[in-house]
């Protein structure tokens, strides 16, 4: 039986991405562990999460689990959610300035205060609730997904990779930003497809039926 | 392409059954909540809010228990409030399925249990419901101040300052309801949710008096509100979660139009 690893750091909901993957998932055992040796054999990965990114990161590596992210990027699929995107590229600006897992080449970057937005149209801070996703390239894991689809997002702050090549998804909130990143077997998205009813269920399971290739 | 305004059922929960009351009175069963979950969802709600009314020890459970089944098979955000007063409340509530937290009466006796509830858990699932009423003098500008005990009680704090306040202290969201409208059916209090909205960063839920679709519209447009909850025009089929959302595309509200499986 294919086996799905949820990474657990100790921050943020897992049950939600949990009950959602079991919910899509044919015969795949979805697995809640914070164990690297046994994230490690899993077939697949998820790195979830919310909240800041500088205790993220504190977190995986104080459970060993950096290192093992690392060692399987490149080996098995593995999809980045929410603070998930942010911990894959290289290095995020929150915190006071953090290195991260560095996936992805690019940094991440705080939106504009409500005031200071660019067109000068008052956004609320964090960015939150549903918006439209543009698919920016043909790919497997967006298989019976409408283009311009709505997710559910929560986030104050946004990943700019430094690859144009690397987005796969965009979307609007005063800046287009990415808002989902994906490199050879690494998939990240912004929002939360555990909470985005049918198109964030559809791609969940695009990700069980995604062999890893681009 | 932008964010969308939502549109949130809310549902009341007593011994495991959605209630509505008519103005505190007769309470009226309307249903079970995971069927009602399930029917809002499909009809494009963007989350479910469900206030636990009773809040007694057994309730609580029965509350998890209903939790947990509609997060089993209900993929929209869903918010619990009624009773949530320690850092194991929210934790319950969270491993139970719930994404977001509503905090009311505890955050007017203890603020810092705010701040430590996003500082464990993440702004984003700390919700402050905050229930104001006009106690300005006629002739005077509005000033809203803070009710507790489902109105009943003045706390003699003035609304918007204290929503700044919970915000600073992590709060990721405010679900703002009028005492004076609510349960009136006549609209919400555009003048209180157009000053709360604009003076915090965080998105505002409008609640209180929705009686039509143009309260919906004038809560989002005129009130400058993030999202609309409200329960009786829902309940009682008065109108689809569809009907609304049509009713508020047509007059160039953004709202998400879900694909229905």
């Amino acid at each position: 039986m294919a086996t799905v690893g949820i990474i657990d750091y100790g921050m943020g909901n897992l049950h939600s991405i949990a009950k959602a993957l079991r919910y899509v998932a044919s015969d795949e055992q979805i697995e809640v562990s914070f164990d690297p040796d046994a994230l490690a054999r899993m077939d697949r990965l998820v790195l979830p999460g919310v909240g800041a990114i500088g205790h993220c990161m504190a977190e995986l590596h104080r459970l060993e689990l950096d290192d093992m992210i690392r060692e399987q990027l490149g080996r098995k699929p593995l999809m980045g959610v929410c603070l998930g995107i942010e911990a894959l590229m290289a290095h995020s600006e929150e915190s006071g300035g953090v290195e991260c897992l560095g996936a992805f080449p690019g940094d991440t970057v705080h939106f504009a205060g409500p005031d200071d937005q660019p067109d000068g149209v008052r956004r609320k801070i964090p960015h939150m609730g549903w918006n439209q996703v543009r698919q920016e390239r043909h790919h497997p894991l967006w298989k019976d997904i409408a283009p311009a689809s709505w997710f559910y997002f929560v986030h104050s702050y946004h990943v700019v990779p430094e690859n144009a090549g690397h987005i796969a998804g965009t979307t609007d909130y005063g800046v287009r930003f990415a808002s989902v990143i994906l490199r050879e077997n690494v998939f990240a998205v912004q929002f939360h497809p555990e909470k985005s009813q049918s198109a964030g269920l559809q791609l969940l399971a695009n990700f069980l039926e995604w062999d890893g290739a681009a | 392409m932008t964010l969308a305004k939502r549109i949130i059922p809310c549902l009341d929960i007593d011994k495991g059954r959605v209630v509505k009351g008519v103005k505190f009175l007769e309470i009226k069963d309307a249903g079970d909540p995971v069927e009602i979950a399930r029917r809002y969802d499909q009809q494009g709600a963007d989350e479910l809010v469900f206030l636990d009314i009773t809040a007694s020890h057994e309730a609580r459970d029965t509350l998890m228990d209903v939790v947990e089944r509609v997060a089993g098979e209900v993929f929209i955000p869903l918010t619990v409030g009624g009773g949530v007063r320690t850092l194991p409340d929210v934790r319950r509530l969270l491993s139970a399925g719930a994404d977001k937290v509503s905090i009311n009466t505890a955050a007017i006796s203890n603020p810092d249990f705010v701040r430590e509830a996003a500082y464990r858990y993440g702004s984003q699932c700390i919700v402050v419901a905050i229930d104001a009423k006009n106690v300005a003098r006629k002739g005077e500008p509005p000033r809203w101040e803070i009710f507790t005990h489902g109105g009943r009680k003045p706390t003699g704090i003035e609304a918007i300052g204290w929503a700044q306040k919970l915000v600073s202290l992590g709060a990721g969201e405010v679900l703002l309801t009028s005492m004076d409208k609510d349960g009136t059916k006549s609209g919400f209090d555009l003048k209180l949710t157009r000053a709360m909205s604009q003076s915090v960063d965080v998105p505002v839920i409008a609640s209180g008096g929705v009686g039509s679709l143009e309260d919906l519209h004038d809560g989002l447009e005129i009130g400058c509100a993030d999202a609309v909850l409200a329960a009786s025009i829902f309940h009682f089929g008065t109108y689809t979660i569809q009907q609304a959302k049509g009713f508020l595309a047509e007059r160039g509200v953004v709202v998400r139009d879900p694909i229905y499986r």
